[in-house]
Order: C-alpha cells, then sequence, then structure tokens
C-alpha cells in the first residue's frame, strides 16, 4: 500500500544501485525533483529507461550514473541535442554507456506490453528503418491469420517508475492531465512506482469519471514536491520554462560549467526549492 | 532580407503551408513543419486537424510550440489522448493524411537521417534520433519534407536510415510491404521538388521567385534533376507573409517571457 513520504525517503527506499528505472514524462509532468534527489544519492550503474530521455537524462549521463540508456529520442526537445548524453556516447565521457534505441512507437507498444503483463509488443513499425539493423532487441514475428510480418520488441518491465502528478487524494489515489504521455503504462509495467505530486487535495469525489486516476495500491510512495517537474511544467499549474531548456544547452556543452550547474542546483539544493524555481512561471488564476 | 520583401526561409515556410489542406489529417514534426501547418491554419485551411506527437489531437497553439509537448497544444486541442494511443490507434491505425517531417540529412530519394553523423557504434555527432519518424514515414498516407538547403543537409548518401522514403528509388516501398506513398513533396527555400514517377527520384517542379537553377545546385550534395516545365513559386502573399511574421513575433516573445530577470 501506498506510503507519504518525504521525497529523500521515497527515493532511498525504491531506487538501487544497477535498478533499470525509469522516470518518465513525455515533456509535461517530467519527475525533475526525484531524478535530482536520485542524484544526490550517487546511485551507480543504473540502466536509465525513457522515450526522451532529456535535461534529467543529460545530468544522470554526466554524473556519471548510467551504464546503460533506452530510449527513442534522445535530444532538448526543441532546442537540438543532450551534450552530455553526447559526450558519453561519443567520448565514453565520464564513463562509456551502452544504448539501446528505439522509435517512440517502439517503446510506447514495449510500455504497454509491460503493463499488460505481456513478454513483447507487437506492432507495425521499423519498416526499413536503420534502427532494426543495430538493435538485436529489434524482430519480427509474422502474423499466424494474415501473414503480415510485424515488428516485435521486448516488453519494458522497469524495477522502479518515477512520474511527476498533479495531484492525490489523502488516500494516495494519483491524478495525471492534460498531456498523459507514458506515465500509466510506466507505473502500471514497472516492480515499483514512485510518484511526486502538486498537492494533496482531500477527495477525487468530484472530478471526472474518465480522468486517469492511478489507483493507491498502484503506487509505492508518494512525495508532495510543489514545482517538481520544473522545468517542464504541470497543466493547470505552471508553464513550461522554455528559457530553462534554451539555457541549458549552453550549460551542458561544457563540463566544467555543467559540474558547477550541477553542484549549485542539484547537489547543494533540496526538494524544497523546487517551489520557488516554478513561482515566475504560475498562471494568474 | 532580400530586395524581394521576403525570406528564403518565410518562402519556403508559406510554399509548404500551402501544399497542406482544408480537409488534412496532418501529423507536425517540431521545427519548420510546425510553422507551415499553422501557417496554413491561420490562412487558407481554418479546419486542418494538427497532431503532434504528445497526443494532441485537433490543436490550434496560438504560439508555435518549442517542443512537441508545450501546454498550450494540450490546452487548445479536441482531445489529448496517451501516447501508446496515438502511436497505435491514430497513426498505425492510418487515420493521418500527410507526415510533415524535417531533415538533418535527407537523399534523393527522401530517406532521412537524424540519429548519427558517421558510423552508428562510433559516432562523429550523435544526433536525437528518429522519436516518432520512423513510423510516422511509413504509417502515414503521404510525407511532405521541408528544409533549407546545404551541402551537408542533403547529401548523395545518408549515413543512418532513420526514416525511410524510397529507399534505393523505384518500388523500393512496394518490395518491402509499405503500402502507403512515402515522400511525395520536398519544400526547400529556394525550390519544390517532387519524385519522378519512375525513380522516385526528388526532382525540381518550381524554382522560388528569384532563384537559378545553379544556386539550387551550388546547396545540394545531389547532382540535381529540373522538371521539363520548370515553374515559378508564387511570391508570398502579403496575407500569408502577415500570418508568418505575426505568429513568429508571438513565438518569440512568449518563448523569451519565461526567463527569470535574474539567473538561476
Amino acid at each position: 500500500m501506498v506510503k507519504f513520504l518525504p521525497l529523500k525517503e521515497a527515493v532511498a527506499e525504491n531506487l538501487h544501485d544497477g535498478d533499470a528505472v525509469a522516470f518518465e514524462g513525455f515533456t509535461h509532468l517530467i519527475p525533475t525533483a526525484a531524478a535530482h534527489e536520485a542524484i544526490r544519492q550517487g546511485f551507480r550503474d543504473l540502466t536509465l529507461i525513457r522515450m526522451t530521455p532529456d535535461l534529467i537524462y543529460d545530468q544522470m549521463i554526466g554524473m556519471g550514473m548510467a551504464k546503460k540508456i533506452i530510449f527513442s529520442y534522445v535530444g532538448n526537445p526543441g532546442v537540438g541535442l543532450l551534450r552530455r548524453a553526447r559526450d558519453a556516447i561519443e567520448n565514453g565521457f565520464p564513463r562509456s554507456i551502452e544504448i539501446e534505441e528505439h522509435s517512440h512507437a517502439g517503446m510506447a507498444n514495449a510500455y504497454e506490453a509491460g503493463a499488460a503483463g505481456l513478454p513483447c509488443a507487437v506492432f507495425r513499425g521499423y519498416r526499413g528503418a536503420g534502427l532494426a539493423s543495430v538493435n538485436p532487441n529489434i524482430r519480427s514475428v509474422t502474423c499466424p491469420f494474415t501473414g503480415e510480418v510485424l515488428a516485435a520488441v521486448p516488453a519494458i518491465r522497469p524495477d522502479v517508475s518515477f512520474i511527476h502528478a498533479q495531484k492525490a487524494d489523502r488516500k494516495g489515489n494519483v491524478l495525471v492531465e492534460g498531456i498523459i504521455g507514458i506515465q500509466k503504462e510506466a507505473v502500471l509495467a514497472a516492480k515499483r512506482a514512485v510518484v511526486t505530486v502538486e498537492e494533496v487535495v482531500d477527495s477525487f469525489a468530484d472530478l471526472h469519471p474518465n480522468l486517469t486516476v492511478l489507483p493507491n495500491w498502484t503506487i509505492s510512495a508518494i512525495s508532495v514536491v510543489p514545482g517538481g517537474s520544473h522545468p517542464s511544467y504541470a497543466h493547470g499549474y505552471y508553464v513550461r520554462d522554455n528559457a530553462a531548456y534554451l539555457e541549458w544547452d549552453e550549460i551542458a556543452a561544457d563540463r566544467d560549467r555543467f559540474q558547477a550547474w550541477m553542484q549549485a542546483n542539484v547537489i547543494e539544493s533540496t526538494a524544497d526549492d523546487f517551489a520557488a524555481r516554478v513561482e515566475h512561471l504560475r498562471k494568474a488564476a | 532580407m532580400s530586395d524581394l520583401g521576403f525570406t528564403p526561409n518565410e518562402m519556403m515556410t508559406i510554399a509548404a503551408s500551402r501544399a497542406l489542406k482544408n480537409d488534412d489529417v496532418c501529423f507536425v514534426g517540431i521545427g519548420a513543419p510546425s510553422a507551415a501547418c499553422n501557417v496554413a491554419r491561420l490562412t487558407h485551411a481554418p479546419d486542418i486537424t494538427l497532431i503532434y506527437e504528445s497526443g494532441t489531437i485537433g490543436t490550434a497553439p496560438d504560439v508555435l510550440p518549442l517542443s512537441i509537448g508545450d501546454g498550450e497544444l494540450c490546452e487548445t486541442a479536441v482531445t489529448t489522448v496517451a501516447v501508446p494511443e496515438m502511436f497505435r490507434y491514430w497513426l498505425q491505425g492510418g487515420r493521418i493524411s500527410i507526415g510533415f517531417l524535417g531533415a538533418a540529412q535527407l537523399d534523393k530519394f527522401g530517406n532521412i537521417n537524424t540519429t548519427v553523423i558517421g558510423d552508428y557504434a562510433h559516432p562523429k555527432t550523435r544526433l536525437p534520433g528518429g522519436g516518432g519518424a520512423p513510423e510516422i514515414a511509413t504509417s502515414s498516407r503521404e510525407i511532405y519534407i521541408t528544409m533549407a538547403q546545404t551541402k551537408r543537409g542533403m547529401v548523395e548518401k545518408i549515413d543512418f536510415f532513420t526514416s525511410f522514403g524510397h529507399g534505393d528509388g523505384g518500388d523500393h516501398r512496394q518490395r518491402l510491404g509499405i503500402d502507403t506513398a512515402g515522400p511525395t513533396l520536398l519544400i526547400t527555400d529556394l525550390a519544390i521538388w517532387k519524385p519522378d514517377p519512375v525513380t522516385r527520384e526528388f526532382t525540381v517542379v518550381s524554382l522560388h521567385p528569384g532563384v537559378s537553377r545553379e544556386e539550387v545546385q551550388a546547396t545540394c550534395g545531389w547532382v540535381v534533376k529540373f522538371a521539363e516545365a520548370l515553374d515559378e513559386t508564387p511570391a508570398p502573399s502579403e496575407l500569408e507573409l502577415k500570418t508568418l511574421r505575426d505568429l513568429q513575433a508571438r513565438t518569440k516573445a512568449a518563448h523569451e517571457g519565461t526567463a527569470k530577470e535574474k539567473a538561476a
């Protein structure tokens, strides 16, 4: 059953060296605070899974925490490249990392298969695509009914998934709304799930019946971290800090500047610092 | 700005916007395609359905999103679905008429590389990769591509097949069992290109105003074929230019607007 915990404890209880971990969020609701807590606790040899490993995986890779990344778009969305990830892939700095690359369709189907308890996902994909010849986990199956050759990829089953969501109720049920991305699948595919939320409300009784709500028994721990997805955004709470994404391109371009930024903004910070970071991004009510 | 009163990039975006129809269902790539799609929506195609891979269907943003998942896409959309549903029901399900893509590297058969420059295992430059593009390229009924011409970008041989176009040309798609049309249009900052009906090689069918054949060749890494009857692309109208410039001004103001007064 779900526990409400300070983020430090939620991360320490659920993430371990060597885990396969997903910090998911498709541009929206990226669990930055949870990733920063993982960085402060200094985990090693992680397999980082995410469709769009943006700034937080650039940071974790730059800090030498990843032995492998499984991804479908290793970019800074709308800005360009991820410079710490590039340094690791191109130069093995600060350590070499293994990569397993898919398309978005491949990753989305693989998460869904994980959530559905299937060993693999089957879909129409990778036709003519070079990834099929460099990733041995992209294979094919023949439809037993039509004979069509379809792509197959193994299900994604993280040891633990971290997501950020708008709110929990007092019982620990979690609401995700707006661009819901792959969060529900990431939680249901994982052995353990940790959710950071903007706030806790008394009850979800007045919500629309079809909203994306993750029942409390699907979640291991919830931590309340207002602003916890900055510089991403939380629909209904604060807008995306596009300027921060543009600035990251410069910070990450230089190894020393990156280290200095990480020291000041992650290592010497806490989860409580996130609320102030979104103050100027909150919309007038 | 040239003395024509518009830039080559403005001409590219506007020429690309004209290719879209009011009843199209368009899967929008970020960057140049996004600008073209929204100019179309704000001019001749008000009812066009714009879909971004974050799951936003029928979106109508007032400013261009920086990412495929900016909040305004969701706020203005008819509906927003989960990412697996986006790729399974809407793209794989055959509901997209036009996939609109940009490219880092493109060859004459419309194959696109956005993955690596150099060898895949030991890349010279690691690019972001395909994202949604590998399946957009094969599940959309047609593909439009837009990019500014450079010799580095338009090359004889791409380093990696991120998204399959016409492969080696001819009937290569059919031989792989791909039943969609693939790239049918390329709009650059200098010209409009269409694939040859037999070889599928992109051929210049229209030069933008003031552009010469030599300029097109000088910024393209393969030997360019020109159609026998070569058109001139109509210059942007006042409405088209104003729509694009207003959109870009709103976008610039919005993206800079979130910057803090002092450094974080």
